[in-house]
């Protein structure tokens, strides 16, 4: 049984007269397996992983995701997020007053109650966090500031990764997180997501640029074109499209190939 | 098409927690009001005639004036006349002993601390004094012995003016003449009782002191008048708590707060309000009529006001600051809520007097359902009042699409050397917020009370620590199934 199983997804935006996102979606995933989506703008990659994490802005007109076994469409995003899946946002949004600290522990929490365990005592947590501080080459006072206010770009994508590194997800969904990241950046970055892999957990990895998949090497590449899946391939596959552009998988497409 | 506000909308409803009626026989005077009811108050509290004088001073000129319009509340007329202006448990008690159970019953469902030995055995916390207000009348004072030993008074409003008049008459009417407005006027006419304290020279007050309220009986307004002053180089810390039970008829509340401080002397009051705030459709719940003032008379003085609001179907009050001691400090941190249909006209007033004064404004109104919320400033510099400050922070938290937030500051600044600042701000809670919490499995509840508590951090960190948990609950659970 795959891990992942998208099927014939459509997704449209959730307002009157919103536009068709997603036409036909088919993915399968296995899990172990590291998998990356790439495409132009506005080709649907990052609606995919946010209709996957459930969010209410867009609506699902058609197809099945299956996740773990479960309906995946049926839960809640709260319920999901508890389930295992975590999203890593592209931009990553403010709290004022919420200390990191206490929006990662009631993120934790949440996830810990939902399995029946107790909530997690303070020593424990201030371990796990430290370590994947230490990981993600971040600083000690980043846990008492707000989540992601005054942070720069480069800080809130490495807030993301940091807190699923501590979330510890079954399906790690990374959309564009490697946008405005310098290299050592990335190479954290990077450090991090591969610190999630594992036999029984899934990574996608949403992504304009081949550069990221050097250091985060992807078992299987799709390329996204105008809301479907249209090519897939290994990971030499991005290298391909970044000496080529896409220009030539539409024309492949176009062409029925 | 499912959206934050409808999602928002679709939270179970939750029944306003402390909504209950007691049993206690109460010895009301029948409605209405007049001199003979100003005369059986006094009366029946045993007062001095120069009390009784005051109040019918008052009485007589309340009679001249009008209900002040300005404020943005809208509400039926007030019938003065149909208040019970008089309600009070048969027996006056005089030790703990003889307390009457049920009452008892009652504070320890409000979960007021009166059992003072298991206060004074071993507790984590500092003590907290507790000077219960049941309806109109002062019940069972507790740690009067500790407090008696550094000299502080803290007793009843009432017994204040039976055994210590010369400080009253000192003191009462000078922060808020009896003739200031409507409602403090009325309110002089007719109190019935509150809070006294008198912190002597040097005293820093040992523990945080502390006031329920409760309105019980129907019909009966609940006229409150309280009164705290720190001599030369002494420091207080008071709190002021009420809850009150669900009522068909709103209930009118107008009571009046003086503080003055000395020369070198501090005063902080905290006031955590829940008053039964009306059901969904805006029927019932309290009308709160506030007039609160605190006087810097001193020198290096200051006074502090803090307060989070989240009850009353109608909130008007403008705690203030009169800096009239040189380097005098005023501080004025707000959380104030409406939900459903209430409303509320808040705000505060600095007057500056004195030289190098400074003030410290910081107001965060939430908004949610029907609810109003308006804050009022005024930041007055006078002339003399060189080298002064005020910095304003006004922000406004929008929680559906139906609520409203509005924001009427005035300013003015009579020298040049002075300074005012004002910044304001008005959000929404995003969905994208919303949704960034949900994907790390946080509920929807959880997600909303954090965000708001986050917006309300920096009120919260002025509140004593004890309290602060209370006041975040509080505002958790008036967000409970009404935020749309």
């Amino acid at each position: 049984m795959a891990f992942l199983e998208i099927q014939n997804l459509h997704a449209r935006v959730a307002a009157p007269g919103g536009r068709d996102i997603l036409k036909g979606v088919n993915l399968t995933m296995n899990a172990g397996e590291v998998h990356a989506i790439m495409g132009k703008n506005g080709s649907g990659k990052s609606t995919l992983v946010q209709v996957l994490a459930g969010r209410e802005t867009y609506e699902v007109t058609g197809g099945t995701v299956t996740y773990d076994g479960k309906d995946l469409l049926e839960l809640s995003a709260e319920e999901r997020a508890r389930e295992g899946v975590f999203l890593a946002f592209q931009y990553p949004v403010e709290i004022p007053g919420v200390s990191t600290s206490y929006f990662l522990k009631a993120a934790v929490n949440a996830v810990r109650k939902h399995h029946g365990q107790p909530e997690i005592d303070t020593i424990s947590f201030l371990k796990r966090v430290k370590e994947k501080m230490a990981l993600l080459k971040m600083d000690q006072s980043f846990m008492n500031r707000a989540v992601n206010e005054g942070f720069s770009g480069g800080e809130k994508k490495r807030n993301e990764i940091f807190q699923m590194a501590v979330c510890d997800p079954r399906l790690a969904l990374m959309d564009e997180t490697d946008s405005g990241l310098d290299i050592d950046a990335l190479k954290v970055v990077a450090n991090g997501a591969n610190s999630l892999r594992g036999p029984d957990r899934a990574i996608l990895v949403v992504t304009h640029y081949q550069r990221l998949l050097n250091y985060i090497e992807p078992d299987f590449v799709h390329v996204m074109l105008d809301g479907r899946i249209v090519k897939s391939g290994g990971k030499t596959l991005a290298m391909e499209l970044e000496e080529r552009g896409y220009d030539w998988v539409e024309r492949e497409v176009a062409a029925g190939v | 098409m499912p959206t934050a506000e409808t999602e928002i909308e679709t939270l179970a409803n939750r029944e306003y927690r402390w909504g209950f009626i007691s049993d206690i026989e109460a010895d009301s005077a029948p409605p209405g009001l007049n001199e003979e009811i100003v005369r059986f108050i006094s009366h029946k509290k045993n007062e001095p005639q120069w009390m009784l004088d005051w109040r019918l001073r008052a009485y007589r000129h309340w009679l001249t004036m009008t209900e002040p319009k300005w404020a943005m509340v809208h509400h039926p007329p007030i019938d003065y006349q149909k208040t019970i202006y008089y309600s009070a448990p048969k027996a006056k008690l005089k030790s703990m002993d003889e307390v009457d159970p049920e009452l008892l019953k009652v504070y320890e469902k409000l979960g007021v601390p009166m059992n003072e030995r298991e206060a004074l055995l071993g507790l984590e916390r500092p003590a907290v004094a507790v000077d219960a207000v049941f309806d109109s009348v002062s019940v069972a004072t507790t740690f009067k012995k500790t407090l008696a030993e550094k000299g502080v008074i803290f007793c009843s409003f009432g017994e204040a003016v039976q055994e210590h008049p010369a400080l009253v008459r000192k003191y009462m009417g000078s922060v808020v003449p009896y003739s200031d407005n409507f409602f403090a006027t009325l309110n002089s006419a007719v109190f019935t009782d509150g809070s006294f304290c008198y912190v002597p020279r040097g005293v820093k007050c040992p523990m945080e002191l502390s006031t329920y309220f409760r309105i019980n009986a129907r019909s009966t307004g609940q006229f409150e008048r309280t009164l705290i002053v720190a001599d030369e180089g002494a420091s207080v810390s008071y709190l002021e708590g009420c809850t009150a039970p669900m009522r068909d008829e709103n209930q009118l509340h107008a009571a009046v707060v003086e503080l003055v401080a000395l020369d070198n002397a501090s005063i902080k009051y905290s006031t955590v309000q829940n008053w039964y705030p009306g059901d969904k459709e805006g029927k019932g719940g309290i009308y709160n009529f506030v007039t609160k003032r605190g006087a810097c008379r001193g020198r290096a003085s200051k006074i502090s006001w803090t307060q989070v609001e989240t009850g009353s179907a109608i909130t008007w009050k403008y705690p203030s600051c009169i800096l009239q001691g040189d380097d005098s400090i005023g501080e004025f941190h707000s959380v104030a809520l409406t939900n459903h249909r209430q409303q509320a006209d808040t705000g505060t007033k600095m007057i500056h007097i004195g030289r190098n004064t400074r003030s410290t404004i910081v107001s965060k109104g939430i908004s949610a359902g029907h609810g109003q919320n308006c804050y009022r400033g005024l930041v007055k510099i006078l002339k003399g009042a060189s080298h002064s400050r005020n910095y304003t922070q006004c922000d406004s938290l929008l929680l559906g699409d139906r609520c409203g937030a509005h924001t009427v500051p005035y300013i003015e600044v009579r020298n040049t050397t002075s300074r005012a600042e004002h910044e304001a701000s008005t959000s929404k809670i995003g969905e994208d917020q919303l949704f960034y919490c949900k994907s790390r499995g946080i509920s929807l509840e959880d997600s909303i009370s954090m965000i708001v508590s986050g917006f309300c951090k920096e009120v919260f960190r002025e509140l004593p620590m004890e309290f602060a948990v209370e006041a975040q609950k509080l505002l958790g659970v008036s967000l409970e199934g009404s935020v749309g």
